[in-house]
């Protein structure tokens, strides 16, 4: 398949990904969208790394792995956090920040 | 064989993008995920990234993904579909919060609209072509040999910091997620003196195998 059949799969998947970032409440699957549009977004980056055949997107997307996988490790910490001090888990309730 | 794969794929890709959106429980979520990742990972060894596609299956779909569902299994999200959730069905919803779903759906349509027009009307021959020429070989390009020669060459300085990343998101995911003071007193016992570390006097007698004594 050519280059652009990719373009489009990236596209959707990173529409979809925002899609459920603005409208689910529950964050633990708003972290799930938001591994979605970093999926979508190294589709993108594969597809154009093959286009020019050099290695430089796929190194782009590993290190986009990496910062997906702190950024999981901390969301996931955060929720934890909220669920031990009993707060709603749900985006639209934590609206303060209070130290 | 290559085209029947990638349509198999990419549908693959969007069912599971779809599933995490639309699915109630957030566990189906994370397993619709976990198709979608290796949907996704079919589509990199399809575009030539092996060590990538290995990547995906090994860190993503297993490690990062077992994390996900120790955390859902912990805290449990009761589930909410995204119908209601348009609609403001629910009782107790935010004022306003339905109206602005809605206009976040509205914007996610806009922007899937645009990046096709992007696509569509992009002037790249190359976009519709298929890639640069590939030679398979030991270091051809997407191997494990090819992609560390170039992150321990060309870009070792994001390779460091990286690890670095990876460090630092480590120790923050310990702080934050570790109990806080004030719900068991644990440091209340003062300082401990070398006697507290001697084993009591009836440690390994038969009244310690039986359960006679206590600590």
């Amino acid at each position: 398949m050519t280059i652009g059949w990719y373009l489009a799969v990236s596209a959707i998947v990173f529409t979809l990904g925002a899609l459920g970032v603005m409208t689910r409440r529950n964050p633990l699957v708003v972290l799930l969208c938001l591994e979605l549009m970093l999926n979508g977004a190294n589709l993108a980056l594969i597809a154009f790394a093959r286009m020019w055949g050099n290695g430089d997107g796929q190194i782009l997307a590993l290190i986009v792995m990496t910062v997906a996988a702190c950024e999981v490790t901390v969301g996931l910490g955060m929720i934890v956090a909220i669920y031990r001090r009993k707060l709603p888990i749900d985006v639209d309730e934590l609206r303060d920040l209070q130290g | 064989m290559s085209a029947v794969l990638f349509f198999i794929a990419a549908a693959g890709a969007i069912t599971g993008a779809v599933g995490v959106v639309m699915l109630r429980n957030p566990f189906f979520s994370v397993l619709a995920l976990v198709g979608h990742l290796v949907s996704l990972a079919i589509l990199f060894l399809l575009l030539r990234a092996e060590f990538v596609a290995a990547v995906q299956v090994v860190v993503y779909a297993g490690a990062v993904m077992v994390l996900y569902v120790f955390v859902v299994a912990y805290v449990g999200g009761e589930g909410e579909g995204i119908g209601e959730r348009l609609r403001g069905a629910q009782i107790g919803a935010a004022p306003g919060g339905a109206a602005l779903r809605l206009g976040g759906a509205v914007l996610a349509g806009a922007l899937l609209i645009e990046l096709l027009i992007a696509l569509l009307g992009t002037g790249l021959e190359a976009v519709d072509g298929y890639g640069a020429p590939y030679a398979p070989g030991p270091h051809a390009y997407g191997t494990p040999g090819y992609i560390g020669q170039l992150l321990l060459t060309r870009f070792l300085l994001a390779f460091e910091i990286a690890s670095f990343l990876l460090l630092i998101a480590a120790v923050g995911a310990v702080v934050l997620a570790r109990r806080r003071g004030g719900l068991e007193p644990e440091d209340d016992r003062g300082p401990i003196t070398p006697l507290d570390l001697l084993p009591p006097a009836s440690t390994g007698t038969m009244a310690e195998g039986v359960g006679r004594w206590r600590r």
